[in-house]
């Protein structure tokens, strides 16, 4: 019986086990001891053919509820940008979708040099010296950034702000066990953080890590948090999102040691949570401490420029137990989805698109005010596409009123802070237009307390 | 070839933006939050960037261009249909934090591939949270510590083993966990040392990490030995399942007695490597690892509704954003459920391709363990080296002239010279033979014209590029300061008359 992505024919067997010099498929496996054989078939159900596969595949798909059949505000660190075709298009060539890490260079020029251009990308958004080839997600560079910054200072702690994305705060404590670090938050005060009790926070930290814009959407006193951080010795880490760097400033023009963030809002589809591309970059002096693929440039024997994996000595292939870091595969087909959305953009659009979502967010956040009497949470807060409301009664039960009439309003900041059961998180990207802004606007009117 | 930078003309742009002419203009940003300089992003239009990319890669290698046997990373075809699944809008633009009536669909598929591979691995629970092999790694030891801190044994047992033979990752992975690195040998039939091993396990000991079949693509004959030296000191067991695309449907992890296993998406189960990634590393453990697994789960509730359960006390706690990551989810699924039951064949042609090709070359090269094969092997250019000055390097960059992707070199680090041939399932023996036939062709020419193969690659968009110089003197961006007007390239001559109309 053929399989469609099988091609040895029943001679072609015979012949080559022949040349093998064994009598059946079965003597290839006789080293392996009896006891640990399954000896049964396994208990998955029959092959599907690919009309059928994509029949019951499909049919999954359509009972969720996705920003094409939902009008939705959702955003808390995924966000409905519009992805072009291009980005599609591109990664869809097989040459660059099938290929392995690019370990032998002269058959991977095409990555290789995207990667380049990803890295200098990155670079010249943070204002940074150095970007690695990408991390898994905004997740776990929080992570290796903490792990950088435990072996440049040689201090045990770090400090995350609490309006640090959740999420990015659960997987640091989660890997801090392994690195023999102590986690320490500090509080926001109406929205966003106190550089002063930082500095005290921070005293005999490794680094210091805060979001900006942070994840009530609110904008940091980034250049302060930095100066507090750099005072009390630890490294200032910046969780940024690319598609704000149009419109607001580079970490490292305001003394960031480290920029990081989730790459998706920039190229990828939310797609359920991944794959996406976490992005990770650092001043010069950081660059043989980076976790991860680097590329560089160099030339060939005929003096021709090219490019390979470089600095690899960091690396855990190389380095073993002394690694920078254990990461091997990571996100390259997204960062490569990255840079072309970001081509795509280019400085204007990226500029644009930075000052459209500000002025939508703005309508939102002034028309449920005026029109719905739903005030912001932080009134005092400049926000950028996301800020935080108050709906007059519990958020959950808000959403879901307002899911019965096609409308997802937004995320419930009660499931993650206590005291803010009443708190609505609305996020607001170049995709809602502003009819569809009145839409929610009148629906929050409606099942707003 | 330019890059992309170079080829940038301000004011050109891909892009066109939708403009809202009637809303307020955006509140004014704070003087110090607001970009002082714009970023030099690329400024070219939409044509031009589609060409650049695409010439980026015809400059490039894929499963979708040749044989790519690259030993330890299971490049196997990987079908189109499950990038047309994860694309579908129900999955692409679903939001990760969508109710979860909403996101029922999504829900069942993860529960449905869980089910799978407890199955394939022969293990009880499975967390799909992981996004790669190696940070399946490191959750499993985080795992190990969870489990020996709720015993009481989380001070007293600080070592892991692992053989020489393993990938760099393990080292790496246990140095990030808190752990300390115990090495075992490897003995002369390619398994590992059992004497040497009996010595180094005690109470000290929290698990042993192994590849098997291990990364010289042998299967270890005293496995069930090993599991009873490292159960009986009330230690665990952690498989690294970069290879498992041997064994499907043969010999679980579980039967081995493996309590945790890491699966590689992007390798057993087709998930197309991108370049570099993504992948996905979901773990499978034994009933008594349940409770430390990461949050959240996903669980199929009474009545049959899929949900997210965060309620586990003992969890180690998140190890990267929301469930995973999905789309790798997708196309693993649709993998798994075109195999079914047969991907015991799968797993059988896997090998059967490894043998035919190491019977093949295993006189022309040095063989380190003369045994059959599992998946794949381990030859090496030692003689060629000696003989002819010709490395395994110089046989990788020879194999480019023949259309091959070069195997893996260098490593497993205790064959000398190494070159890890994979070729997977995938592959009609013609292809296998034109591959021996390079590889016999290319030991010849290493005695004959060894110049060929040192000099090798002739027909890539580049030759040998220095590695050392990129190292020592690192350029990982492009240099704007340098390049202040990017200079023109030549334009390219044509070399011969039209010959159409």
């Amino acid at each position: 019986m053929t399989h469609p992505f099988l091609a040895l024919t029943e001679s072609d067997r015979e012949e080559m086990l022949g040349t093998i010099g064994v009598g059946s498929v079965e003597d290839l496996f006789r080293d392996l001891p009896e006891a640990v054989r399954l000896g049964r078939e396994l208990e998955l159900e029959p092959a599907l053919s690919e009309q059928e596969v994509f029949a019951h595949v499909a049919a999954l798909a359509g009972r969720n509820a996705d920003a094409s059949t939902e009008l939705s505000f959702l955003g808390a660190g995924m966000y409905d940008h519009y992805v072009p075709a291009v980005v599609d298009t591109i990664l869809q060539r097989g040459e660059l979708l099938t290929a392995y890490t690019p370990y032998q260079p002269e058959m991977s020029q095409g990555v290789l040099q995207a990667i380049f251009e990803y890295q200098t990308a990155v670079c010249e958004l943070t204002g940074m010296d150095v970007s690695n080839a990408s991390g898994y997600d905004g997740t776990s560079v929080a992570a290796d950034a903490c792990y950088v910054a435990k072996h440049a200072t040689g201090r045990d702690k770090v400090v995350v702000t609490e309006a640090t994305n959740p999420q990015v705060r659960q997987v640091v404590k989660t890997f801090a066990a392994g690195f023999g670090l102590e986690v320490v938050e500090v509080p926001h005060r109406n929205g966003v953080t106190d550089p002063d009790e930082l500095e005290q926070v921070a005293a005999d930290a490794a680094a210091v890590i805060f979001q900006q814009p942070n994840f009530f959407g609110c904008l940091e006193p980034a250049p302060d948090i930095c100066a507090a951080a750099a005072e009390a010795g630890a490294l200032p880490v910046a969780h940024v999102d690319l598609l704000s760097l149009g419109v607001l400033e580079a970490p490292g023009r305001y003394g960031a040691a480290l920029a990081i963030g989730e790459g998706q809002a920039a190229g990828n589809f939310p797609s359920f949570g991944g794959p996406h591309y976490g992005f990770l970059a650092a001043r010069q002096e950081f660059i043989r401490r980076m976790p991860g693929r680097i590329v560089g440039e160099t030339v060939d024997t005929a003096g021709e420029r090219g490019y390979v994996l470089t600095l690899q000595t960091r690396e855990q292939h190389i380095r073993r137990e002394k690694a920078t870091s254990n990461i091997t595969t990571n996100q390259t087909l997204l960062a490569l989805g990255g840079l072309v959305y970001l081509t795509w953009l280019g400085p204007q659009g990226l500029r644009e698109l930075g000052e459209t979502c500000l002025s939508l967010a703005a309508y939102a956040k002034k028309r449920l005010e005026e029109r719905a009497g739903l005030g912001p949470a932080f009134a005092e807060q400049t926000t950028f596409k996301e800020f935080a409301v108050r709906v007059g009664r519990n958020a959950r039960e808000v959403v879901a009123a307002a899911r019965e009439q096609g409308v997802h309003p937004g995320y419930a900041l009660g499931r993650d802070y206590e005291g803010m059961d009443d708190v609505l998180l609305v996020a607001v990207t170049e995709r809602r237009t502003p009819e569809e802004i009145d839409r929610l606007v009148d629906v929050l009117a409606e099942v707003g307390g | 070839m330019k890059l992309i930078f170079e080829k940038s003309q301000a004011g050109r742009r891909a892009s066109a933006l939708p403009r809202y002419e009637h809303l307020p203009g955006p509140s004014e940003l704070p003087e110090d939050l607001r970009r002082a300089e714009p970023p030099r992003l690329p400024e070219v239009p939409e044509f031009e960037l589609v060409r650049h990319f695409t010439e980026l890669s015809t400059r490039n290698f894929g499963v979708d261009t040749g044989f790519y046997p690259l030993g330890s990373c299971t490049m196997k075809y990987n079908p189109r249909i499950n990038e047309r699944l994860a694309a579908l809008p129900g999955f692409a633009r679903l939001h990760p934090l969508q109710e979860e009536d909403g996101a029922q669909g999504a829900l069942e598929l993860m529960w449905r591939l869980q089910e799978i591979l407890a199955e394939v691995t022969g293990l009880d629970a499975v967390s799909l949270q992981p996004a790669a092999g190696s940070q399946g790694e490191l959750t499993g030891l985080l795992l190990v510590r969870a489990y020996f801190a709720a015993r009481g044994e989380g001070d007293q047992r600080r070592k892991v083993v692992i053989p020489d033979t393993a990938h760099g990752t393990n080292p790496a992975s246990v140095t990030m966990a808190g752990y300390e690195l115990t090495p075992v040998r490897t003995d002369a039939r390619g398994n590992i040392d059992v004497e040497d091993l009996r010595g180094k396990v005690d109470e000290h000991t929290a698990a042993l990490m192994l590849t098997n079949p291990s990364t010289v693509g042998l299967f270890d004959e005293n496995i069930d030995e090993i599991q009873r030296i490292f159960h009986g000191a009330g230690a665990l067991m952690y498989y690294d399942g970069a290879n498992l695309n041997a064994v499907c449907g043969i010999s679980r992890p579980g039967d081995m007695g493996f309590d945790i296993v890491h699966i590689n998406l992007h390798k057993t189960f087709s998930q197309p490597h991108g370049g570099g990634g993504p992948g996905g590393g979901p773990i499978a453990v034994r009933e008594i690892l349940e409770p430390f697994l990461p949050v959240p789960a996903v669980v199929r509730r009474e009545g049959g509704d899929f949900g997210l359960d965060y309620d586990r006390p003992q969890t180690i706690g998140k190890v990267r954003g929301f469930t995973g990551p999905f789309g790798v989810f997708v196309r693993s699924y649709a993998y798994i459920r075109m195999w079914g039951p047969r991907l015991r064949e799968m797993s059988e042609v896997a090998v059967l391709n490894a043998n035919y090709v190491l019977a093949r070359l295993k006189d022309a090269y040095d063989l380190p363990f003369d045994r059959l094969c599992m998946h794949e092997f381990v030859v090496s250019a030692r003689s060629l080296k000696k003989q002819h000055g010709c490395t395994a390097l110089d046989v990788a960059k020879r194999l480019m002239d023949y259309g091959f992707h070069p195997p893996t070199i260098y490593f497993p680090l205790i064959v000398p010279e190494a070159l890890m041939v994979e070729p997977t399932e995938t592959e009609a023996k013609e292809t296998l033979d034109a591959f021996c036939d390079a590889m016999l062709a290319i030991a010849r020419e290493a005695a004959d014209e060894p110049e060929l193969l040192k000099e090798a690659p002739h027909h890539r968009p580049v030759q040998r590029l220095d590695e050392v110089r990129a190292a020592k003197q690192p350029v990982v961006r492009y240099g704007f300061e340098e390049h202040p007007q990017a200079e023109a390239e030549p334009a390219p001559t044509a070399t011969k008359a039209p010959t159409g109309v």
